[in-house]
């Protein structure tokens, strides 16, 4: 898919907007850096919300609660895209439970996946979701780590041809079947893909971020931080000198500069259940990015530590 | 599952251990006290197996079947299926163990009456799970809140079960010990996918019971 004249104007002007908008409100929080979905040039914050393990609390009255403060403060950041899946247990209901507390922000841009063996069951499935989450319909359904994915995928196109949902894509994680996955991209017209990319996870770079610029699909990224592991493991290092000159003051930032920073990214999608967290993450996409060489000086560094 | 061989146990593992130890706090909180009814049938189970009056086999067969019927629903299917997904296909499972003691207690062909070292060391195994099961919070840096207790929680109820079983002779004894070992297992690596260090206690359980039916077979 070719980025258009029609489709890079409406991008710049909403990037336009957004500048405006930042400039237009002293006090608040820088707003973040935005990128252009490829097959739309609607524009979406580089930082949205994972809830993979964050957000499945239960019924637990506390920690429902909890998922709603860390939603409250990624909206009051400018964040918009939270992304889900019927597999993360009971993480659809607290999302809606957070969106009705917040009285429907509008900003969401809600990002929910379609994950079972039983292609015939897929729009059940994604109805259900619906429902938990109580919105009118999904901006993007995505196929679960490419779960019967050709029937999906199917269902998918024909609802968005309806209108039913907005955009469709396709998601795997920790490098899982990338050859399947660059097959999929190259024979369907997707509008996202999602994968897992971060510092030391660059496996998305040989092949897969390519074809997602060549094809004009946008990339959500997951696991930024390996669920955690990546950033704990850096903990203890000190952050080079030179970190500061992309803004970076935690290893969080660090790690997601470098992420939202390579072109083909649209969206990476740290997950957290802490308000503080949420609020650094946005940051991430916040003043300078690195360019390709410090990119490279980046990896190297964590590389060597 | 594609790629199988690129899985670890944690991947499996949908939700933090926060979330898993406030679902005891929780169910502890909407239960109680029956705590204190759940511990005194704990007590009488061992009591019964130990003075062995009449109609012994039906009472025990009667109370654990009674306390894996509402743990499995109350606990499994109710709580914890909420945040796992695949616990909404092993409540059933453990909630079978009910029926399966219910018949062998109506039958009349339980009998608790094995003195043998294997016997003994059941006994030893249910009282651990009775009364040292719930005093382990402060041991592992949690509030007494999120406290196990047999009755309330599965790990201990199937540890006292499988405790007592070792004590028992009958026709389908050897058939009730594999629900509560298969769930000790699963508990045991959901607790070490979290990083826990009490997940070698219910793996300890079962290993005991899986060497002591061991020792018994060779014995004979």
């Amino acid at each position: 898919m070719i980025i258009t004249r029609r489709t890079f104007v409406k991008a710049a002007a909403a990037s336009g907007a957004a500048l405006v908008l930042s400039a237009a409100a002293p006090g608040a929080p820088p707003a973040p850096v935005m990128r252009a979905v490829p097959s739309s040039g609607e524009m979406l914050p580089a930082v949205g919300l994972g809830t993979w393990i964050t957000f499945n609390v239960g019924d637990d009255p506390v920690l429902r609660d909890e998922c709603a403060e860390v939603m409250a403060a990624f909206f009051a950041a400018g964040g918009r895209m939270i992304d889900s899946s019927p597999m993360y247990g009971s993480s659809q209901p607290v999302i809606g439970y957070g969106l009705e507390k917040l009285s429907r922000p509008e900003a969401l841009f809600s990002a929910e996946k379609v994950w079972i063996s039983s292609a015939a069951d897929g729009p059940a499935q994604i109805e259900q979701s619906r429902r938990f989450w109580g919105v009118p319909r999904f901006d993007l359904v995505q196929v679960h780590n490419l779960v019967a994915w050709e029937t999906h995928l199917e269902t998918l196109f024909a609802m968005k041809a309806v209108g039913q949902i907005r955009y469709v894509g396709i998601t795997t994680s920790e490098g899982r079947r990338h050859d399947l996955f660059e097959q999929i991209m190259s024979a369907h017209p997707l509008d996202f893909v999602q994968l897992t990319y971060n510092v030391v996870d660059r496996g998305a770079e040989e092949r897969l971020l390519p074809l997602a610029a060549e094809r004009g699909m946008g990339v959500i990224v997951n696991r930024p931080f390996r669920q955690g592991a990546l950033t704990r493991q850096l903990q203890g290092e000190a952050l080079p000198d030179w970190a500061a000159v992309i803004g970076a003051k935690t290893w969080a930032q660090f790690i997601l500069k470098f992420i939202v920073s390579h072109p083909s990214v649209t969206v990476a999608i740290p997950a957290t259940t802490r308000v503080d967290h949420v609020r650094e993450n946005l940051m991430a996409a916040t003043g300078p990015l690195p360019d390709a060489a410090m990119r490279e000086r980046m990896a190297a560094y964590v590389r060597d530590l | 599952m594609s790629e199988w061989w690129t899985y670890r146990l944690e991947d499996f593992l949908l939700f933090s251990p926060r979330v898993y130890w406030r679902m005891f706090e929780l169910a502890n909180a909407a239960s109680w006290p029956l705590h204190l009814l759940t511990l005194a049938a704990g007590l009488a189970i061992v009591l019964l197996v130990l003075r062995r009056p009449r109609r012994h086999g039906l009472w025990i067969a009667l109370v654990l079947a009674a306390f894996f019927a509402f743990v499995g629903w109350s606990f499994l299917w109710n709580r914890y299926a909420v945040i796992d997904w695949a616990i909404a296909y092993v409540a059933p499972v453990f909630g079978l163990q009910a029926p399966l003691l219910a018949f062998g207690g109506a039958r009349g062909s339980l009998a608790f009456n094995r003195r043998d070292i294997a016997g003994r060391l059941g006994l030893l195994i249910a009282v651990a799970g009775l009364v040292v099961y719930p005093l382990l919070p402060p041991l592992f840096g949690r509030p007494w809140a999120s406290a196990e207790v047999f009755g309330i929680a599965p790990d201990p109820t199937a540890i006292v079960a499988l405790g007592v079983l070792l004590a028992a002779s009958g026709g389908p004894v050897p058939l009730l010990f594999a629900i509560p070992l298969l769930w000790l297992l699963i508990s045991g690596l959901t607790l070490h996918a979290m990083g826990d260090p009490q997940a070698w206690l219910p793996l300890l359980a079962a290993a005991t019971t899986a060497a002591a039916l061991a020792l018994r077979r060779i014995a004979r």
